[in-house]
C-alpha cells in the first residue's frame, strides 16, 4: 500500500512537473533564450593529467589553457561565442582517457576535445575520438599522430613530434659533443619514439649508439641502471620522464660525477624541476633539447613576453607566485597556441555546432604557415595537414651557471621527413 | 664496467634496498604474527611516512638535518597513531576476522592514499639528505646517506629484536602471537595489545619511509611496489618470524638489487614471486616459519 501510494506521488510529481516545463518554455521571453544558441560557448574538453605520473604536466598545462582561453574570450571568444572549458582527469590512465572522451562527446555535449600530453593516453584514446567522431587535439610530441596510427579525427597542430625533434639534434650531437652515444629513455612509446628515431638519423650522421637503457617510466630509483652505461660512451643521451625524474638526475650525479661522459638531454628529465636544487652542480655545461626556452633569453621575442606574463611564469621559468614551482616550460606552450587554432579553425569554417565537426578538421587541415605571433609565441609552424602534425624550430641550450643558456636554434627544414600517412583521404 | 666494481655496485643498492625492505616487511609481520591479520594498506602507511616527512621537513628551513631528525621524532608517532585510530575505529568491530578485515584495510589503503593526493598534492615531493656526501669510489660514486641507511636499519632491527626478546612487552607480544586466548587468560588485555601492534608495526615501516625519502621523493602512489615485496619477504621468511623476515629481506633485496643490475628489474620482480612460490612449495610456512599444529 505505502509503496503503491509513494509511486502514484511520484508519477503525479512527475506530471506536473512536465506541465510546468511545457508552460514555461511557451512562455513568450522563454523561446528567446532558447533560440540564442549562436550565444552559447563553445565547449571544449581538456583532457588534463591531474593525477597520475603527468600530474606536473597537468597542472601546467590547465593554467596555459586557462590563460589562453582568458585571452581569447576577453577579445571575443570564437565566432563571438565565448569557450567554456570542460575539464577531465585521465589520471594518466589510457582507459581513463578513453572514458574521459566519452564523457566530452555524450554527457559535456563538447564541440572538440583537447589537451592529452602522455603518448600511452593519446594512444589509448583515439580510436574512441574516432568512434565518437569527436575532433581530438593532443599535445603531446608522440610520433603517432604522423606516423599514420590513429586517425582522421585525432590532430597535433600545436606541438612538434618527436621524430622531427630527433632527427634536428642528431648533427648537433654528432658535431659538438661525439659520435658514441648511450641512450636512456623511458620505456614506452614516448621513449620508443626517441629511441628508434634518434639512433636511425644519428647512424646516418655516421654516429653510433652503443647501448640503449630503458627504464620503466613508474620507476622511482634509478641507480641500478646506470652501470649498464658502457664505459666509453662519449655522450650519454637522457630523457625521463614521471613524477622521479628529479631522483634521475641527482642520481646520474652521484653515481658519475663530474668524470662522466658528456650530456644531452631532453629537457623532459629535468621539467618541473628546480634547476638549483642540491645535487644537480654536475649538470652544468650539459646540453638539453629545449621545445621552448624555460629561462628568458636576451633575444626574447615580445610574443614570448606575452605569452609569459599571461600565463604567469618569471624569467626563470617559475610560477610567479612560487619560484619553487617550476612550469613545464618546453611544452605547455602547445596547449596555448593549439588552442588559437581551434579558434582559427572555427572561424575559417563558420562552425556552429557538431554538425560542423568535419569542417572543422577540413579547415585545420588546410592551414600550412602559422608565423610567430602571439598566437603561436614558441615560434613559426608549419603545419602539414595529410600527416596531422605540425613542424617548429627546436631549441638546443647549455647548463650555465644554474641557467639554461639558448646555444642553438634549428630551422623548421631541418625537422622535416617524408610524409607517412595521408588522412585527408581518410573518410570521416 | 668491469665485474668487480659491478658487483659491489650491486651489492651496496642490494643492501640499501634490502635495509628498507626488511623494516617495511617487520611492521607487516608483526601485525600478522600478533593480530592474525594481512594488512593490505601496510604499504600505504609506509607512503603517509614518506609523505608527512616531506611535510614536516618543509616547515625547517636552514640545515636540511634538523628537518630529518624531527621528522624521526615526529612521523612514526602521527604514523602510528593513525593506524591505531584505524584499528580502534574499523578492524577492532569486525571481531579480526581474516576475511573481513582483508576487504576493510583495502578500504583504509584507499582512504590513505586519496587522503594524500588531495592533501598533498599528485607531485613528487624532494626532500633533501640530511647530508650530501658524495664518496668517489673510484669506478662509481655512492651517496654516503645510502651508507647511513644500512647502518641505521641495522641499529633499528637489533633494537626490536631485544625489545621483543628481552623486555616484558616484547614478552607479551610473544605470549599474544603464541596462543591469545591463553594470553587474555593470564591477564593479558589483548585488544589493547592489538591495537598497539597495528600502530607499531605502521609506525616502522614509516621509519623506512623516512630513511627512503631522501633518496627517492614522497609520492602518493608509492605505497603499491613495497607492499608487494613486503608480502614476498614475509611469505619467504615465514609469516611472524623476526629473523626470517630479515633474512628474506637480504635475500630478495640483494637479489633484486644484483639481478636488477645485470639483468633488468623486472626480472628480478619475476624472479622473486617465482621463489615464493618455490617456497610455498617447499616449505609452506616459510624458510623460516614454524608449524603450527
Amino acid at each position: 500500500m505505502k509503496k503503491n501510494s509513494k509511486s502514484n506521488l511520484s508519477r503525479r510529481k512527475l506530471m506536473k512537473s512536465i506541465a510546468a516545463v511545457g508552460s514555461i518554455s511557451a512562455m513568450p521571453g522563454f523561446v528567446n533564450y532558447s533560440q540564442a544558441s549562436s550565444s552559447a560557448p563553445i565547449r571544449i574538453g581538456f583532457q588534463v593529467h591531474r593525477t597520475g605520473i603527468g600530474a606536473a604536466y597537468g597542472r601546467w598545462y590547465d593554467r596555459t589553457t586557462q590563460a589562453a582561453v582568458k585571452i581569447i574570450n576577453d577579445s571575443g571568444g570564437i565566432n563571438g561565442r565565448p569557450i567554456e572549458i570542460i575539464s577531465e582527469d585521465d589520471g594518466t590512465d589510457p582507459k581513463r582517457g578513453a572514458e574521459a572522451l566519452e564523457k566530452f562527446a555524450n554527457q559535456h555535449n563538447c564541440d572538440v576535445a583537447f589537451g592529452t600530453l602522455f603518448s600511452h593516453v593519446v594512444i589509448g584514446s583515439a580510436p574512441r575520438a574516432g568512434e565518437l567522431k569527436l575532433p581530438y587535439f593532443v599535445v603531446s610530441e608522440g610520433h603517432h599522430v604522423a606516423s599514420g596510427m590513429l586517425n582522421r579525427y585525432t590532430l597535433q597542430p600545436g606541438i612538434t613530434d618527436v621524430k622531427s625533434q630527433v632527427q634536428a639534434m642528431a648533427p648537433f650531437v654528432k658535431n659538438n659533443l661525439g659520435k658514441k652515444v648511450t641512450m636512456v629513455y623511458p620505456d614506452f612509446a614516448f621513449g620508443h619514439d626517441h629511441r628508434d628515431y634518434f639512433s636511425a638519423a644519428f647512424e646516418s650522421q655516421g654516429g653510433e649508439i652503443i647501448a640503449k637503457v630503458p627504464i620503466p617510466p613508474t620507476e622511482s630509483s634509478f641507480s641500478k641502471y646506470f652501470p649498464k652505461i658502457p664505459r666509453d660512451t662519449e655522450v650519454l643521451y637522457h630523457v625521463m620522464v614521471g613524477p622521479a625524474v628529479l631522483t634521475f638526475v641527482k642520481e646520474l650525479g652521484e653515481f658519475y660525477g663530474s668524470k662522466g661522459p658528456k650530456l644531452f638531454g631532453f629537457i623532459d628529465s629535468v621539467e618541473a624541476v628546480d634547476l638549483n636544487t642540491p645535487g644537480l652542480e654536475f649538470l652544468d655545461g650539459s646540453y638539453f633539447w629545449e621545445g621552448n626556452p624555460r629561462y628568458a633569453q636576451d633575444n626574447q621575442t615580445v610574443h614570448d613576453q606575452f605569452y609569459r606574463t599571461a600565463v604567469g611564469v618569471d624569467k626563470n621559468g617559475a610560477s610567479v607566485s612560487d619560484p619553487k614551482d617550476v612550469s613545464t616550460y618546453a611544452h605547455m606552450f602547445g596547449c596555448w597556441e593549439t588552442l588559437h587554432i581551434i579558434k582559427k579553425g572555427m572561424e575559417v569554417s563558420g562552425y556552429s555546432d557538431v554538425k560542423d565537426r568535419s569542417k572543422l578538421i577540413e579547415a585545420v587541415e588546410s592551414m600550412k604557415n602559422m608565423p610567430l605571433s602571439q598566437a603561436h609565441p614558441q615560434g613559426a609552424k608549419i603545419f602539414n595537414g595529410k600527416t596531422h602534425q605540425t613542424f617548429g624550430h627546436q631549441y638546443i641550450s647549455k647548463m650555465t651557471n644554474g641557467k639554461l643558456v639558448l646555444a642553438h636554434t634549428t630551422s623548421i627544414e631541418d625537422t622535416f621527413y617524408p610524409d607517412e600517412v595521408d588522412y585527408t583521404k581518410q573518410s570521416f | 664496467m668491469e665485474l668487480g666494481p659491478y658487483l659491489l655496485f650491486a651489492s651496496l643498492e642490494g643492501l640499501v634496498h634490502a635495509a628498507v625492505l626488511s623494516l617495511i616487511a617487520l611492521g607487516l609481520s608483526l601485525v600478522f604474527g600478533v593480530m592474525r591479520i594481512v594488512n593490505v594498506a601496510h604499504g600505504e602507511f609506509f607512503m603517509l611516512g614518506a609523505i608527512i616527512t616531506w611535510w614536516v621537513s618543509s616547515f625547517v628551513s636552514g640545515n636540511p638535518a634538523i628537518g630529518f631528525l624531527l621528522a624521526l621524532l615526529v612521523v612514526p608517532i602521527i604514523v602510528g597513531m593513525t593506524a591505531v585510530l584505524s584499528d580502534w575505529l574499523i578492524l577492532r568491530h569486525l571481531k579480526y576476522d581474516p576475511e573481513a578485515t582483508i576487504i576493510a584495510t583495502i578500504g583504509i589503503l584507499y582512504i590513505i592514499q586519496q587522503f594524500a593526493l588531495m592533501t598533498f598534492g599528485p607531485d613528487a615531493k624532494p626532500v633533501e639528505q640530511p647530508f650530501n656526501i658524495r664518496l668517489d669510489l673510484y669506478w662509481f660514486g655512492f651517496s654516503a646517506y645510502k651508507f647511513f641507511v644500512i647502518f641505521s636499519a641495522i641499529i633499528l632491527l637489533l633494537a626490536i629484536w631485544l625489545v621483543m626478546s628481552k623486555t616484558k612487552f616484547g614478552l607479551i607480544l610473544r605470549a599474544t602471537q603464541l596462543d591469545s586466548e591463553t594470553a587474555q587468560a593470564f591477564g593479558i588485555p589483548i585488544s589493547r595489545v592489538y591495537n598497539i601492534v597495528f600502530g607499531l608495526g605502521a609506525a616502522i615501516a614509516a621509519v623506512g619511509a623516512i630513511l627512503i625519502v631522501p633518496i627517492q621523493q614522497a609520492h602518493y602512489l608509492m605505497g603499491g611496489e613495497p607492499l608487494l615485496l613486503a608480502f614476498i619477504v614475509v611469505i619467504i621468511g615465514g609469516l611472524g618470524s623476526l629473523k626470517g623476515t630479515v633474512a628474506a629481506a637480504i635475500l630478495i633485496g640483494m637479489s633484486d638489487g644484483i639481478i636488477s643490475v645485470f639483468f633488468s628489474p623486472n626480472i628480478a620482480k619475476i624472479l622473486a614471486t617465482l621463489l615464493v612460490v618455490v617456497v610455498l612449495i617447499i616449505k609452506p610456512n616459510g624458510l623460516f616459519g614454524t608449524t603450527k599444529t
